[in-house]
């Protein structure tokens, strides 16, 4: 591979006419890192998100994502990349194995190996016995699991999470936590954004967005020692008042 | 190709798991050429007259009872003093009444012509119109048979014939006005609602991001509802034919172009709409309201276009339901063949272009 990050952003911007709503922002990541994407609302942390994954065209600056530039090579960066975006993206009238098959399908996964690939799935869940169940019926919990199982469903170089955990109870986002780091052992580079600061914790690295721009960009633990406090909420709050 | 299978797989769990969506897209069409059929009608049977006789004598007799006869009219009673008939009107009892003046008999055969007083009920200006066109022929008509008689000189005798549609019959506008409504409806309608659901809900940011093509997006949720379209226009020209007698005297195949024409302009106009909302609350809004409301009043499907005012007509000419209705027309009962039509092909197909060229425009503007 010609790049050596997995994701390489460099003076990404984007303006909305006279609103800059993401300023300059340059960032790697590299293979299997978990990357803490974290600022308040209206930070621009979307805005920034819907670049990388080619939703929304940079005004100016370069990002590289598994490889490819996202403004030159869009539908080469489409089939490396998973998303899982706030909104719930499953559909409530399919049944489970339908909405994994669907997805499976139009990233072109052959027809021999969905059904298996439907299979594992399940399996690793745990949800055989609400196979044939639709997913409107399921808990959100469960809902936002299968969510996450199906943005990974074609093996992405990068997923990118868009507030993955946002509404679900503790025990589920324990959960959905394991499943990130089983993930990122495997080798796949997640793109998270969170609202919940000991989510924080977990990244191997997290960076900080304050009105466009990027205030701090370090493991966890370097974040806190810098700035002299015990837990990222602290970091966040001295960063957020300014 | 494959993935394009996967998508389209999909729209078709998303019509057949809302049954009462579905009920309503194949129960409508059935119901509504029902009820335009039998219900609506511009044909008037047994309206109640009364008749002031003043003169009482041996034509006014005949002419009275010639009126009668026919099922247009029945008699509500042979009033005695003028003063009734505003009485009678006033009690809703009669739709119109004759008053024939003194001594008609005997001016008729001095050649003085004597007169007859149509009084329509005109709350209901169609009625009173159609009403006193129905007694106007039924008079001409007599003329003409004593004319003949008497062998009196001059004298025009007009001679009437309703050339494609000799009985009148109300299913001959209805039928093909009930196919352009049902297909607006499920083609702009159903198609704006299904585009701004994904868009709601959030799974269109979500296909957008996979390798599916937005172009394959539009066409994969597009066609699951061109087959339902087709299957409800021929559904409506089956009822059409078999229960109302309705003749397709045109080529089959012209009529099933223009019919595919028309529902592809629909969907594109579908489509152009879910470029412009956000939510399905709006789609449905706009297409009912905007949609819906000028193809029914706009196209001639009930009301005629030539009895508009010029800015009105001049309106009509935008709304592609009034080029395909005349289209439509002239295929099945006038069984004219595409020479004559070409005009109105081509204008459709004009407005499809236009349509598809501003929707990719703004579909394309949206991912910016």
């Amino acid at each position: 591979m010609k790049h050596k990050y997995i994701v390489q952003v460099s003076k990404l911007t984007k303006k909305f006419g006279s609103f800059t709503a993401v300023d300059k922002i340059s960032f790697n990541v590299s293979k299997g890192e978990i990357f803490g994407f974290l600022g308040a609302n209206g930070a621009g942390k979307t805005t920034a998100i819907k670049m990388l994954i080619g939703l929304s065209k940079p005004t100016s600056g370069d990002a590289i994502v598994a490889g490819f530039d996202v403004v030159k090579e869009p539908e080469k960066v489409k089939y490396k990349i998973g998303y899982m975006s706030q909104k719930f993206s499953l559909y409530d009238d399919l049944k489970v194995f339908e909405n994994i098959r669907m997805y499976a399908g139009i990233y072109g996964i052959p027809k021999k190996e969905i059904n298996s690939k439907i299979d594992n799935l399940i399996q690793e869940l745990g949800m055989e016995a609400m196979r044939n169940n639709l997913v409107g019926d399921l808990p959100l919990g469960w809902k936002q699991k299968l969510a996450f199982a199906v943005a990974m469903v074609h093996n992405p170089t990068v997923v990118f999470l868009d507030e993955p955990t946002s509404g679900v109870d503790p025990i589920t986002r324990r959960q959905f936590w394991e499943m990130i780091y089983k993930a990122s052992e495997k080798g796949t580079t997640i793109f998270i954004t969170t609202h919940y600061l000991d989510e924080a914790e977990y990244c191997t690295r997290a960076s900080i967005m304050v009105d466009g721009v990027i205030k701090a960009l370090d493991t966890p633990k370097n974040l806190k020692e810098n700035f002299g406090v015990k837990s990222m909420k602290e970091v966040f709050v001295k960063l957020a008042r300014g | 190709m494959k993935a394009f299978g996967a998508f389209i797989r999909k729209e078709y769990y998303h019509i057949i798991r809302d049954p009462r969506s579905l009920l309503i897209l194949i129960g409508m069409p059935i119901v509504q050429v029902i009820l335009f059929g039998f219900a609506i009608t511009n044909e008037i049977v047994d309206a109640k007259i009364s008749i002031l006789d003043k003169s009482k004598d041996a034509v006014t007799q005949e002419i009275s009872n010639k009126i009668l006869s026919t099922k247009y009219f029945l008699l509500s009673e042979y009033l005695e003093d003028s003063k009734q008939i505003a009485q009678s009107f006033k009690k809703g009892e009669i739709k119109l009444a004759l008053v024939f003046e003194d001594g008609f008999a005997e001016k008729l055969h001095k050649n003085e012509n004597p007169s007859i007083q149509i009084i329509t009920d005109a709350t209901d200006p169609n009625t009173a119109a159609t009403l006193s066109n129905y007694i106007s022929r039924i008079l001409v008509d007599y003329q003409g048979q004593i004319a003949l008689n008497s062998f009196t000189p001059g004298g025009i005798k007009v001679v009437t014939r309703m050339e494609y549609n000799p009985q009148l019959k109300g299913v001959y506008l209805f039928v093909p006005g009930t196919i352009v409504i049902i297909l607006m409806l499920i083609s702009a309608m159903m198609t704006s609602i299904s585009i701004a659901r994904e868009k709601e809900k959030g799974t269109m940011e979500i296909l957008l991001v996979s390798p599916l093509k937005p172009f394959m997006i539009i066409v994969g949720k597009v066609i699951p509802y061109i087959f339902l379209s087709l299957t409800n226009a021929i559904t409506i020209l089956l009822l059409g034919v078999f229960v109302f007698g309705l003749p397709i005297r045109g080529n089959y195949f012209l009529l099933f172009f223009e019919i595919t024409l028309f529902i592809i302009t629909s969907l594109s106009l579908g489509i152009f709409i879910s470029t412009k909302v956000k939510t399905q609350q709006e789609a449905l809004l706009i297409s009912l309201m905007g949609l819906m409301l000028p193809t029914i009043i706009l196209s001639g499907f009930i009301y005629p276009l030539e009895s508009m005012p010029k800015l009105l007509q001049y309106a009509s000419d935008v709304i592609p339901a009034k080029w395909f209705l005349i289209m439509i027309r002239n295929i099945m009962i006038k069984g004219v063949d595409i020479r004559y039509i070409l005009n109105e092909t081509l204008i459709l197909l004009g407005m499809t272009v236009l349509l598809m060229m501003l929707s990719i425009k703004s579909f394309k503007i949206r991912l910016e």
